[in-house]
């Protein structure tokens, strides 16, 4: 189902489609999606439509094939053997999976946070210079502004500001992921991908970046993974039902939480199995 | 007990005598158990300081001989008895530094090949092939550097190896015997960095290259030096192979290709038809061997703590 509808729900539905669309731009697109491990099928045909500079979340019970497809966006699945896709995804309208495409090119702009945090065996400053290094060549002193820019965006800079030298990993859990949220927005990617990137952390920690995220959408698209559905209900636009391995339904969060088009939506967001 | 008639429910109450004899067998059985089991560990350090006091003590007429001397004297001539150990440790520590110098680029470039970038189904073949080159025994090496490697390097290169025999074919020779030991413990510890690490590195755009420099040596680097110390220790005491292709040269040559000897290949040599000083002197390298490797392990612990205190 396109996302765009939710966009004009004041207006009659039939008029919102149309004038919607121009309005708000998509930024990915997946079109007849097919991914097997081996012979396994992870995820199938799903077609759906990622609107710019919104939250989309995915949702759906362990195994769904959510962290899967997201993973598709970056192609981080290249990294491995054996897993075999077909079918579409477009980034503004362009095939991510076409011939020839530079992967690393792809991945400094649809940029990824994890469930666990990583952050790289470096000082606080170079986790995130990190990135920026590797594809801007900036002044001692712009870097420094870059980085100062990410981390107070990933709102760290208050807690991190005195110790950018000390290493990324002796930080707790939550400014880890903080800190590894404020290395993928450093490069300025167009599309934060963040599979579960709250599970391992704590309530406040948890608050502090769903804030972050509902800050970042204003210039970033956002795509989540997330198994609390409070989460999915409080930080995103659209949310998207996975399971086994199909879409079930796509729209807007309010419809997805009040009104579900589809029986199996209803009975995963009200708990009867999941 | 507030209650008169109550029967014990607890051990910690009043005990029957039979459950009290089962406790006490019990706790006797435990005690001699700990005691076995320190025995034991007792035991290895025990015998650690019988060796080296059983080194110092014969190998001490020839210290009072010939005092600091030994450490400086060039040459090992049993014919005036003048018993010099620096040729033998100065080979010893070249064909060391020569082998790692050799290897450890090769064993990383090995190892980050099998994790990184090796097909799935040549992955476990060749990890097998190099265990098993692990296993060669070194007199299989000695008498193929020889018969092979020296009479080669003399044909090819002959101004360079005018014997074929000597230092540097010697070193030639450890870097094979370590690089499958560097490159199994390399590869291990690679496999330990977790995955999403390499994801979110790779996920940032980075190139395996970069991603190899930059995120996933510095952070196995503890095991790293681990592991090349492993080798080094190996390369250090290695007797047979290099004993077939070092020239057993036993006056000073400081080039890099000429004959020379090292410890373990002078006393291999020499042992079994030495005595009185000269055996003494023998026992005096052994300690000296067996000090510059204890001190390379030590160096090694010393390096581990730092690169892993940062982390921490």
């Amino acid at each position: 189902m396109t996302a765009d509808i939710h966009l004009d729900q004041k207006r009659n539905a039939g008029a919102a489609e149309a004038a919607a669309a121009p309005q708000i731009a998509t930024k990915l697109r997946v079109n007849d999606l097919n991914l097997f491990y081996g012979k396994f099928q992870a995820i199938k045909n799903v077609t759906m439509e990622i609107p710019e500079r919104q939250v989309t979340a995915f949702i759906g019970p362990s195994g769904c094939g959510k962290s899967t497809l997201i993973r598709c966006f970056n192609r981080i699945h290249d990294l491995y053997e054996g897993i075999r896709t077909e079918g579409q995804i477009l980034l503004d309208e362009h095939d991510i999976y076409e011939a020839g495409v530079d992967l690393n090119l792809l991945r400094s702009r649809v940029g990824m946070v994890f469930q666990k945090p990583t952050p790289f065996p470096m000082s606080v400053f170079d986790n995130v210079a990190f990135g920026i290094r590797l594809y801007e060549k900036l002044s001692a002193r712009d870097l420094e502004e870059r980085v100062e820019w990410a981390l107070r965006k990933a709102a760290l800079w208050n807690e991190v500001k005195d110790k950018l030298k000390q290493s990324g990993q002796a930080l707790s859990g939550g400014q880890q992921q903080r800190l590894c949220i404020a290395r993928t927005i450093a490069v300025k990617p167009e599309v934060i991908l963040l599979d579960e990137p709250t599970s391992a952390l704590d309530p406040i920690s948890t608050g502090y970046i769903e804030d972050l995220i509902n800050e970042l959408k204003k210039d970033y698209t956002i795509v989540i993974v997330t198994h609390n559905m409070q989460q999915a209900a409080r930080i995103s636009d659209i949310t998207a039902f996975m399971y086994l391995g199909s879409l079930i339904e796509c729209d807007d969060t309010t419809k997805i939480f009040t009104q579900p088009r589809e029986s199996q939506t209803e009975d995963y967001i009200t708990g009867r199995y999941g | 007990m507030a209650t008169t008639n109550a029967t014990p429910t607890s051990g910690l109450g009043r005990l029957s005598d039979a459950t009290r004899r089962r406790l006490q067998r019990k706790a006797r059985i435990d005690v001699w158990f700990e005691r076995t089991l320190f025995a034991f560990a007792f035991a290895v350090l025990l015998l650690l300081g019988a060796i080296i006091a059983s080194l110092m003590l014969s190998s001490w007429p020839a210290i009072q001989r010939f005092g600091l001397d030994f450490f400086t004297e060039n040459r090992w001539a049993a014919n005036v008895e003048v018993f010099g150990a620096l040729p033998a440790i100065y080979g010893t520590l070249l064909t060391s530094f020569i082998a790692i110098v050799i290897a450890v680029p090769v064993s990383f470039g090995i190892a980050i090949f099998l994790t990184e970038q090796c097909p799935g189904f040549l992955r476990q073949p060749l990890s097998t092939l190099i265990e098993l080159l692990a296993g060669i025994p070194s007199i299989i090496y000695g008498m193929w550097g020889m018969e092979v490697l020296a009479p080669l390097l003399r044909t090819w290169f002959p101004s360079v190896f005018p014997a074929g025999t000597g230092l540097a074919t010697a070193g030639i020779i450890l870097a094979v015997m370590i690089i499958p030991f560097i490159t199994a413990v390399s590869r291990d510890v690679i496999n330990t960095v977790p995955a999403v690490m390499r994801e979110s590195a790779y996920g940032l755009g980075c190139t395996t290259w970069e991603v190899t420099r930059r995120v996933i040596l510095p952070s196995v680097k503890g095991g790293l030096v681990g592991g090349v110390v492993l080798g080094l220790g190996r390369a250090l005491g290695e007797t047979m192979a290099v004993t077939f292709v070092i020239g057993n040269n036993l006056f000073l040559n400081t080039t890099l290709t000429g004959q020379g000897t090292s410890i373990a290949a002078l006393i291999a040599n020499q042992f079994s038809e030495s005595d009185g000083t000269q055996r003494s002197a023998l026992l005096a390298l052994g300690l000296i061997l067996f000090l510059i490797t204890f001190a390379v392990l030590a160096f090694a612990r010393y390096l581990l703590r730092n690169s892993t205190g940062r982390h921490a």
